[in-house]
């Protein structure tokens, strides 16, 4: 194990060194002008001791140029640690087109995950070597905190909407996983752990099916992907009545709606995003597409996160094969 | 500064029957006094109680975390003892440390007046803080509190069972009192200084005083009305925060950090304005660069309304919004940072004297440094999203908080002790309480910040086993400083008794504080002073010319 008397944690993702190099940047600069502050004062203080209670020494000639270089100075420095530091965090943002999602959801105490394939498991996440992997997130309570400090990653988990981490793992092994936002009495127990594989041992270890376990925790059919799932809950709930690819038809045709910006009956135009279908999905009324009546009814306490997950996979899953809505 | 007094053509000499300490022994005579001198001593008994209270908890707390799996406490009530450190060490120490005890004790003297501008109000704050910490405590007594000191929603409103609405009134009273002396002291300053007291030559300490308050004015009622909204949601279920409910999470935190961070420099303020006078006095000198210190506490409390954000880069905020929080953070660090250059360059051909209250403000600049060197891998944002949340961010608030905010109180303390008792403290023992605090606190605190980067989180009872080294080195390091805080205290309590008659001015400093005898008489001056010079002239022999006639009339009374 990597020891904590070690600059830097495991470098575990493709940003883990990016993170590390910046921090040390910052750090060097830390050190410097700490000890050159502590030596000014001791060195003063030693040189400039008092020898005499009748001391009295001429009062500071300031006239601001010191300060203003100073202060210039140091803008340049820290405007350089800022746009190193906003470059890094939006790259860090953005998950590439292709990564593989897996579907998080958090809970006093306890980590749920679901693969592309359907395959769920709790406090553990298998993600295969080398692929980029996202992950969408949210929680059925409080806030959680989804950290992975060998990774360098964390976000919020909020209930009523989703967020996101994503990270391409660099080194097979088993790392740490914590929630890091307090959540209640066990707090310091909903912690994981990250198996990063080889993508053979990925591929193998996803086939074996669900635990029964966890299945059964998570709700939903074992083996049952999120966006077959998905599709059935579609048929099943009746959206496929209004939402298809008809002329005429009651609701929006929602193939390749998926990041599309559209314009809203109230004039404003939104990105069609996770949170926007969630909203619109839970809460139909909120945000209406430009020439369409406000009809949908509210699925609000209706379906659960996990139905609703689906719902949304499935929606997403449109933009690719292009299939009836 | 120098001015003419009837205390000084005429010292009483301390210790006699004639001061504000001997004017009246009875419980009613403090309970009921509008003396701003004896109202600063009642909120530095209270402030004592709740020090040590908060102290207990992270006794208990740091022992518990010897071990990875947590064996002294139960999550409960780890869980409750670290809310109640922070809710007692924020809201009923820190933030009214330095103002309600210092400010409220010597505002009025350093600006030549006899009382604040509303004594009944002053006295009022001190019953409203007291209402409000008894509350808090009651809460945490009584079942105690489990939310952290941060409330965080919808956790606050809908989850914890434990006394959150109870700790939320006591806060919430709390808040009133703040405002009530912050009020105080900005309608004083304005209106009740000595003739010939202009701005430019007012201590450092008051204009700091003077920034306080106004981020108090401003931010407190905004704290305020996050904690009613807390209370509504939690007993009348109005979804404002719970998504549950319609209500938004993240919205508490942008009206949380709203006051919260500003809270850190109400914090941190005043005890910067300490360090200039300690520095001034023990270097025998102005401060290099007097107006830019001045100034620069009121840009670092505007600018510290605006950063708020940095709390939440990692909250589901914009990442745009995200931005600009993290620049303009960058921002408040420059003047921070020329502060230091000031302080540092003021001993530069100075007249160095390293007693106690020198040592603390030594102490100061040394850990205050280290707290703000380490905000910038906050401020940075790739680097803060590895951090947030984790014991980095511990190290660095107690860096700032207690390595700033505290050493400067007890550098403070130590200065104006002599006034406020008319006793000296012992010298040597102050020295090796003053050196064995420095060592315990960094020892604490210092493997935090590895602790931090390794990803140990903050708020965790039980951990990962590899973190148990530095968590064992924290535990000594607390143990050391728990250690120097008894010292002190011991001797600060032997010194009422047996420590060495004070002088007027032990120190042979210039502040107008010190031209009336230890402790001040109950009108602090006999005869209202006029000031012809800043309160750093030590380059002007107070023997020579500036004596005149003492005006007969007095103000302000």
């Amino acid at each position: 194990m990597n020891s904590v008397f070690n600059l830097f944690p495991e470098q575990a993702s493709s940003i883990s060194s990016e993170i590390d190099l910046l921090y040390l940047f910052i750090l060097i600069v830390s050190v410097v002008f700490t000890l050159l502050a502590a030596f000014l004062v001791i060195f003063f203080a030693v040189k400039y001791r008092r020898r005499s209670e009748d001391d009295r020494p001429e009062p500071p000639h300031a006239d601001s140029k010191l300060e203003i270089a100073a202060g210039a100075f140091l803008l340049v420095l820290l405007m350089g640690m800022f746009f190193w530091g906003a470059k890094l965090y939006f790259k860090g943002n953005r998950p590439p087109s292709d990564a593989m999602e897996v579907l998080v959801t958090g809970k006093q105490w306890m980590w749920k995950l679901q693969h592309p394939n359907g395959k769920r498991e709790i406090n553990t996440l298998h993600v295969p070597l080398g692929v980029p992997v996202k992950l969408t997130m949210t929680s059925e309570d409080v806030i959680h905190s989804f950290f992975i400090p060998a990774f360098r990653v964390k976000n919020d988990v909020l209930p009523g909407r989703y967020t996101q981490v994503w990270f391409e793992p660099v080194k097979a092994g088993r790392y740490d996983l914590f929630c890091t936002e307090y959540c209640g009495n066990e707090h310091s127990r909903m912690v994981g752990w990250v198996e990063v594989m080889e993508p053979a041992d990925y591929e193998r270890w996803l086939s074996i099916g669900t635990t029964a376990a966890a299945s059964t925790a998570a709700g939903g059919g074992p083996g049952e992907s999120p966006v077959d799932a998905g599709a059935r809950l579609f048929a099943e709930l009746g959206c496929v009545t209004c939402h298809n690819q008809n002329s005429g038809a009651l609701g929006p045709n929602l193939t390749g709606v998926f990041g599309r910006e559209e314009t809203m009956t109230d004039g404003s135009v939104v990105t069609v995003d996770e949170n926007y279908l969630r909203e619109s999905i839970l809460n139909s009324q909120a945000k209406i597409v430009a020439g369409y009546a406000p009809i949908m009814p509210v699925f609000k306490g209706l379906i659960n996160e996990d139905q609703l997950a689906q719902i949304i996979a499935y929606i997403k899953s449109l933009n690719d094969n292009g299939t009836d809505g | 500064m120098t001015m003419n007094t009837v205390a000084t053509d005429n010292p009483v000499p301390a210790g006699s029957e004639k001061h504000y300490l001997t004017n009246g022994h009875t419980l009613s005579s403090w309970l009921f006094t509008v003396d701003h001198k004896r109202i600063g001593i009642l909120y530095l008994i209270s402030l004592v109680v709740f020090f040590l209270l908060g102290g207990a908890a992270a006794v208990l707390f740091r022992l518990d975390l010897m071990t990875p799996a947590g064996d002294l406490l139960r999550s409960e009530t780890y869980n409750k003892l670290f809310t109640m450190h922070g809710i007692v060490m924020i809201f009923f120490f820190l933030i009214p440390s330095i103002p309600a005890v210092l400010g409220n004790f010597l505002l009025p003297i350093m600006l030549g007046t006899r009382d604040v501008a509303f004594p009944k109000l002053n006295l009022l704050s001190w019953y409203v803080f007291m209402a409000g910490g008894l509350l808090a405590l009651f809460a945490i007594v009584f079942g105690g509190v489990d939310s952290g000191w941060t409330f965080y929603t919808p956790y606050s409103t809908m989850y914890a069972n434990s006394n959150v609405i109870l700790a939320v009134c006591g806060a919430f009273i709390a808040g009133f009192s703040s405002i009530m002396t912050a009020l105080n002291f900005v309608v004083t300053i304005h209106k009740m200084r000595a003739p010939g007291l202009t701005w430019f030559r007012l201590p450092l300490f008051v204009w700091a005083m003077y920034a306080t308050s106004l981020v108090v004015l401003l931010g407190t009622p905004v704290v305020a009305i996050t904690l009613v909204m807390i209370f509504v949601e939690r007993l009348l279920h109005f979804g404002i925060f719970d998504p549950a409910l319609g209500g938004d999470p993240v919205l508490f935190q942008h009206l949380f950090w709203f006051y919260s961070h500003p809270a850190v420099y109400i914090m941190i303020l005043p005890s910067m304005g300490v360090v200039s006078e300690l520095i001034s006095a023990f270097s025998r000198r102005r401060i290099y660069g007097y107006k830019f210190v001045a100034y620069s506490s009121l840009a670092i409390a505007v600018i510290g309304f605006f950063v708020w954000g940095h709390h939440m880069f990692v909250s589901s905020q914009s990442v745009y919004a995200g931005l600009i929080f993290s620049f303009l953070t960058f921002f408040v660090a420059v003047p921070t940072a020329i502060k230091i250059l000031n302080w540092t360059m003021t001993l530069y051909k100075g007249s160095v004297s390293l007693q106690a209250p020198m040592l603390y403000a030594f102490g100061f600049l040394g850990l205050f440094t280290i707290g703000g060197m380490t905000g910038l891998f906050l401020s940075t944002m790739a680097t803060d999203i590895h951090l947030h949340d984790t014991y980095f961010v511990v190290a660095h608030f107690h860096y700032v908080m207690v390595g700033g905010g505290v050493m400067g109180f007890l550098g403070g303390l130590h200065f104006w002790w002599p006034k406020m008792t008319g006793r000296m403290y012992p010298e040597g023992w102050a020295i090796f309480a003053a050196i064995v605090i420095f060592v315990g606190f960094n020892l604490t605190f210092f493997p935090q910040f590895q602790l931090g980067y390794h990803g140990m989180p903050r708020r965790y009872h039980e951990y990962a086993s590899q973190f148990q080294i530095l968590h064992v080195m924290s535990t000594a390091g607390a143990s050391i400083l728990g250690f120097g805080y008894l010292i002190m205290t011991g001797y600060l309590i032997w010194s009422l008794k047996f420590g060495k008659v004070a002088g007027s001015n032990p120190w042979g400093a210039r502040g107008l504080e010190w031209e009336t005898t230890s402790p001040p008489p109950t009108e602090n001056f006999l005869v209202t002073p006029v000031v012809k010079h800043e309160a750093y002239a030590y380059d002007v022999p107070s023997e020579t010319s500036d004596v005149q006639e003492p005006r007969p009339e007095q103000h302000n009374v």
